[in-house]
């Protein structure tokens, strides 16, 4: 019963299908089975976020759920984000703000802010920077990240987010 | 010549050795032990599921916790029971001065709930307070309090408002009260076949204010220390306080004594010192890593006196 078994669901779109043994991460299995290696692992037990996907319309670490548990789940990762050469407006704000260095954190940031901006209308700055502290970066000391999210927020919200130093 | 014979056999050893752990690494990419995974559809499947298997069983509800207990092979369960294709197992309803809340309702859900706001703004509070929003997509109430981390939020906040446990295995329903659930670290009142499947919870009195505060080194770390108040006012004077920590012993605990001074003495700023002061004398918390256990103590006493401060101003009656 310990056998491997097929996990069918859907990547960016695609309908995929692999082997995965039951105790099988389900991180491991998008980079090892599926070869979506844009997904990246850290940590491996929660804590760094790198390998944060959206599964279902959430975000979510795959580091934190098994291979079987994703049998028709509908995901998003990081492969899923640009248009052919055409980047998402959030890795266009990335790059703009110079949100990363190494760049091993940013699959899971892109995702996390995604999920944050999108599942709200209206965001401050310090329910981003609280947001985003859902994934570790050892580089850049996190002023990009922040700026490029809260220009995300503003494109996707329309309006200005709300700043630490306005009142109220 | 030996010198070298053995030195270049070393090397070759460990060249060897290196290419055999990078096979064994890609055969296997995997840290949790080996293990089944059984994924019931109702809940009668499961409890069936978990009642054949006894011991050997245990539920899977969001993994957040669990997933990396198995990684650091402190829980070798042969078994998973995983909950989550069961559907009838996360809402929340409104059932009259309570609400009931299914064990795999996400903690997402309960954040984002207008009801939960409305009529329990401490569990809500609280709820925002849980790791992060990756982590609350799938961490279910559930399955946090049936874990039983004492520097979790949730069995605070059930110990503070008195809530109820309700627990079914095949030999039929239990009722039990939060008071009577945490046993200790990581260890609650659950029989090995017995699932946790609800959570009742008393809507927030009229007059009252609540608040949870915790401090963590990182925001969404596991509080050092954190406390839950909820308090009811009549005419300015507390009539009811609830008042519980978590992260400073094995279990989360009710701060009693703390609790009779404020009902006695209110919320003046020397009753709160006062009633600070007895929650640190009251806890019994542990060293590790994060924080020393005096340094602990400290904290579960200014955290007592900033959720008092907190409750009374929701309140109205501190401004």
């Amino acid at each position: 019963m310990k056998a491997p078994r097929s996990v069918s669901l859907t990547v960016n779109g695609d309908a995929l299908s692999g082997d995965a043994s039951p105790r099988m991460l389900f991180s491991d299995f998008l980079r090892d089975v599926l070869g979506k290696t844009g997904t990246h692992v850290g940590c491996e037990h929660g804590v760094c976020g790198a390998c944060t996907v959206i599964v279902d319309g959430v975000a979510v670490r795959s580091c934190l759920m098994f291979a079987v548990q994703a049998e028709g789940a509908d995901v998003k990762t990081v492969e899923g984000l640009a248009d052919g050469d055409e980047l998402h407006p959030l890795q266009k704000l990335f790059s703009e703000h110079r949100a990363l260095q190494c760049g091993y954190c940013t699959p899971g940031m892109l995702m996390i802010a995604i999920d944050l901006v999108n599942s709200s209308d209206s965001l401050s700055e310090q329910d981003i920077k609280v947001g985003m502290s859902a994934a570790l970066c050892r580089c850049t000391g996190y002023e990009g990240i922040i700026k490029a999210v809260a220009a995300y927020a503003e494109q996707v919200h329309g309006k200005p987010i709300k700043r630490e130093n306005d009142n109220g | 010549m030996g010198v070298i014979a053995v030195a270049g056999l070393t090397r070759i050893t460990g060249w060897v050795f290196d290419v055999v752990s990078e096979l064994q690494k890609r055969a296997n990419p995997v840290k949790p032990p080996l293990l089944d995974i059984l994924a019931p559809s109702s809940l009668a499947e499961a409890l069936s599921l978990l009642s054949e298997h006894g011991d050997a069983a245990m539920p899977l509800a969001g993994g957040q916790s669990l997933v990396p207990l198995l990684n650091f092979r402190l829980s070798r369960p042969d078994i998973l029971v995983d909950l989550n294709r069961i559907a009838n197992l996360a809402y929340i309803k409104d059932v009259g001065d309570q609400i009931a809340i299914g064990a795999m309702t996400r903690e997402r859900a309960i954040e984002e709930s207008d009801l939960v706001r409305q009529v329990s703004p401490l569990l809500q509070e609280a709820t925002t307070q849980i790791a992060h929003l990756p982590i609350r997509s799938r961490g279910t109430i559930g399955g946090s309090l049936a874990n039983a981390d004492p520097a979790a939020e949730y069995p605070a906040v059930v110990l503070a408002l008195e809530c109820e446990i309700v627990v079914q295995s095949v030999r039929g329903e239990r009722r039990i009260k939060a008071a009577d659930f945490f046993e200790d670290i990581l260890t609650t009142a659950l029989a090995p076949d017995e699932l946790l499947t609800e959570i009742t919870v008393p809507k927030a009195p009229v007059g009252s204010g609540s608040a949870f505060v915790e401090i963590a080194r990182r925001h969404g770390d596991y509080a050092l220390a954190g406390v839950a108040a909820q308090i009811t006012f009549a005419n300015g004077a507390p009539t009811d306080v609830r008042l519980a920590v978590c992260g400073a012993g094995t279990t989360a605990s009710r701060l009693t004594v703390a609790e009779e001074i404020i009902q006695r003495y209110g919320v003046g700023a020397e009753a709160i010192k006062a009633a600070s002061d007895a929650a640190a004398a009251s806890v019994d918390p542990m060293s590790d890593l994060h924080a020393s256990a005096d340094y602990r103590r400290r904290l579960a006493g200014v955290m007592t006196s900033q959720a008092v401060e907190k409750a009374a101003q929701r309140a109205g009656v501190r401004s």
